[in-house]
């Protein structure tokens, strides 16, 4: 039985760990939610010079060729400090989709660019109202043009390209495409858009007659995008775990600290009880997303499911201590200058943005099925 | 990451079924009759002869010293041969409580001779061990027990009332925690023995639970005489005992098994009907499944990481301090559901598809949720154990037992 990280992951994930403590402590998640910055940089451009937007990347594309496994630590501590950084949008879905569909050129051409983070990539799905749906994607992509509105596009902004998904004629699921379009051009505006976390900045992104090629092949679009998720769905649960962690410890810290009725809060079962189910459901989203980390690196058959798993676990376990975390807080909790916001807002982002709990319950009872069935 | 053994691992499961195939009958598919066999009135013999067969080849308690009938073995060991053995119809559960609470803490405190004496029947199963701690007006509070020891001459005299006795109706000795000392502090006041559940004035009854089984007793202790020889620790120090016994509990709780899970509930909900079609196409009902899923997957994955730990001859971290606390109540709202799922007929016991099994677990469930350390004491644990949060504030700490609750 070796369910573990191995000691030089650990020490990886120590390093990403250090570093971020170091250079990213909550004041400049702060300096980001308040201020006009797209991002971090100095806090991304030490990430680049740590490797981690290589680490996935395979060596004849000008990456490290680590597995899965060693995103998945520097994941973590991505989400343990709630980092401002393109981490989600450009070194999880924008890399993993070239990995998936690119062709030879393509990757050939962006991972590098991606590795040593010249490149910021990102994912364009949502268009607005209305969760996604091969039926309901109104930019088109035809002729090596693409038309429409994407938003909200995760680090719109500061992304060079975007991987839009785009309506090409087909029918049914075939009705949409992957497509990746290069954003520094006249064809694309980007507009900053107000969202419910400030610390990742947002963007529409309006695409009138952009130059863009297919990413994979025309009409598979869909089944693309819900293996690329079910990869993301891994990297996500462990920046969730992270962050739920920080939040569990952060509220932690307040309650031995915090006196009401002439001792701590934290000696009361009201907060202790409240604590240990962040505990439980931290531990659970932990084992959950190792699997769902073994199988991504194995490749192995049970990885819809186990990534399946590994979201819902993750997400419940990081909404429960982010919105726990400031109750434990009281009042000073909700206030603007509390730390407490951060984890609130990165964990509904984080739940959102690859698809909610309802529709990852949902896959994960049809992938169920199918495994009775097989 | 892997899920394999390690070569010596390997081994050795190798070796644990050869000798299985030798010795029990592999479980077949066919749940039905795997369960059958554990009504069988003759049970407690049979997982006699069974624990002395396994003592002999050295399997019983791999972890114990050689001289005690162990291995001296790493505990990946032992779980290996536990793994393997769960797929084998043969009788266990009886001897549990007794090597792995009782003994251990006889090793603890007990003269060389006591042991010479002691270990090895229990471990042959030939002598059946229970634990006596909890008291009708102390449960989570164990420390809060009444039962009086006192002294006279080279002798103790026991007089009290103990509960929740697991196997006491079977058991040929017990370990017993007392009060000496009514004029301290509670956790003060105590001391541990061990007794021959034959001593006069040990009166056993057993007491019925709400599953219709027995498996609990009340044990009466009138005037009961034991030697000062069967104190275990200094006397005042019991509390002191009963924390080695405690603490081996802990390890000794594992997952309840062989209960219905998400396979049975997915196929109720393929086969029940509700308004809208199928209920497995229904969402509320997907996302319960799915919770439990997750829930399920969570508590295996975990025990993996642990056994993890074993394998690497580390110590595990507190993660496995999750188990019961999502397990028992995970029991108990699955099978009510599942009743729930069938309607008005999830109440009955016979003719309906899978009723009886969830209605163990609901009724079962609700024992679990108690039994080995509360939902609600499990949470304090996990609070103060690994959050580092602080202990309740105790009124009674430093009042003296006999004046507690009298201002």
């Amino acid at each position: 039985m070796n369910f573990d990280f191995s000691d030089d992951q650990k020490l990886l994930k120590e390093q990403v760990r250090k570093f971020l403590a170091d250079k990213c402590p909550t004041k400049v998640v702060r300096r980001v939610l308040d201020g006009n910055e797209t991002h971090a940089d100095d806090v991304w451009k030490g990430l680049v010079d740590l490797g981690v937007p290589a680490l996935g990347i395979p060596e004849e594309y000008g990456g490290m060729g680590l597995s899965p496994l060693e995103v998945c630590v520097a994941a973590e501590e991505i989400g343990r400090a709630a980092a401002p950084v393109p981490f989600d949008s450009s070194v999880v879905l924008a890399t993993e989709a070239l990995k998936l569909a690119g062709s030879d050129a393509q990757k050939k051409k962006w991972l590098p660019e991606l590795a040593s983070g010249k490149a910021i990539g990102t994912l364009a799905i949502a268009e607005g109202a209305q969760p996604p749906k091969p039926r309901n994607i109104r930019t088109t992509f035809g002729g090596g043009r693409l038309n429409g509105k994407k938003l909200p596009v995760t680090d719109g902004e500061a992304a060079t390209f975007a991987i839009a998904l785009a309506n090409t004629g087909g029918s049914g699921d075939r009705a949409v495409s992957l497509v990746f379009v290069d954003l520094r051009q006249a064809g694309v505006t980007k507009k900053r858009i107000e969202t419910i976390d400030p610390a990742r900045k947002h963007a529409e992104l309006t695409f009138n007659d952009a130059t863009a090629e297919l990413l994979g092949g025309e009409g598979e679009g869909w089944r693309l995008l819900e293996r690329l998720y079910d990869a993301a769905a891994v990297y996500f649960a462990f920046a969730q775990v992270g962050g739920a962690e920080a939040a569990m410890w952060m509220a932690r810290d307040y309650a031995l600290q915090r006196q009401a009725f002439g001792r701590p809060i934290g000696s009361y079962q009201a907060i202790k009880h409240k604590l240990a189910d962040c505990y439980v459901k931290l531990e659970l989203a932990r084992s959950n997303a190792y699997y769902g980390a073994m199988m991504l690196t194995e490749d192995g058959a049970d990885l819809p499911l186990a990534a399946a798993a590994a979201r819902i676990a993750a997400t419940d376990a990081y909404d429960f201590a982010a919105k726990e975390n400031i109750q434990t807080h009281g009042g000073i909790g909700f206030t603007w200058e509390a730390d407490t916001q951060f984890h609130y807002r990165r964990s509904r982002l984080l739940a959102l943005s690859i698809g909610g709990p309802m529709a990852w319950k949902d896959k994960l009872v049809t992938r169920l099925e199918q495994k009775n069935a097989a | 990451m892997d899920f394999n053994d390690t070569q010596e691992e390997a081994a050795f499961r190798q070796e644990v079924r050869s000798w299985l195939d030798a010795n029990a009958t592999r479980k077949s598919d066919d749940t039905q009759s795997n369960r059958a066999r554990n009504d069988d009135p003759g049970l407690l013999q049979k997982a006699k002869a069974w624990q002395d067969k396994k003592a002999k080849a050295g399997y019983a308690r791999m972890t114990w010293p050689k001289e005690f009938g162990g291995r001296g073995a790493s505990p990946i060991l032992q779980v290996i041969y536990q793994q393997e053995e769960a797929n084998y119809l043969v009788p266990l559960g009886f001897f549990d409580i007794g090597l792995g609470m009782c003994i251990p803490t006889m090793m603890a405190y007990a003269k060389p001779e006591q042991l010479q004496r002691y270990v090895k029947p229990a471990l042959h199963g030939q002598e059946i061990w229970c634990q006596l701690f909890s008291e009708p007006a102390a449960g989570s509070d164990v420390a809060g027990i009444r039962t009086k020891a006192e002294r006279d001459g080279d002798d103790w005299i026991i007089n009290g009332q103990k509960v929740w006795t697991s196997g006491a109706h079977y058991c040929d000795f017990g370990i017993v925690i007392t009060r000496t000392d009514p004029n301290v502090p509670k956790h003060a006041g105590l001391t541990m023995f061990f007794l021959d559940m034959k001593t006069p004035g040990v009166e056993v009854r057993p007491i019925k639970q709400m599953s219709g089984g027995a498996n609990f007793n009340e044990v009466f202790f009138t005037n009961v005489r034991i030697p000062d020889s069967q104190r275990l620790g200094k006397v005042g120090e019991g509390w002191k005992a009963a924390l080695t016994t405690l603490m081996n509990e802990r390890l000794a709780v594992g997952l309840p098994s062989g209960g219905l899970d998400i396979d049975e509930l997915m196929e109720l909900a393929r086969e029940t009907e509700l308004e809208d079609g199928a209920a497995i196409r229904n969402q509320q009902v997907r996302s319960k499944i799915a919770e439990w899923y997750v829930q399920q997957q969570g508590l295996k994955l975990t025990r993996y990481r642990t056994l993890t730990a074993l394998s690497k001859g580390q110590t595990p971290g507190p993660e496995s301090s999750i188990i019961k606390i999502v397990a028992a109540p995970k029991m108990q709202d699955m099978g009510a559901f599942a009743m729930e799922l069938m309607g008005h007929a999830g109440i009955m016991k016979e003719d309906v598809p899978f009723a009886a099994g969830f209605q163990a677990q609901w009724i079962g469930g609700a024992g679990f949720r108690i039994a080995g350390g509360t939902d609600e004491i499990l949470r304090n644990i996990v609070a103060e154990r690994v959050l580092g949060l602080p202990a309740d504030i105790r009124v009674d700490k430093d009042v003296a037992f006999n004046q507690l609750g009298k201002k």
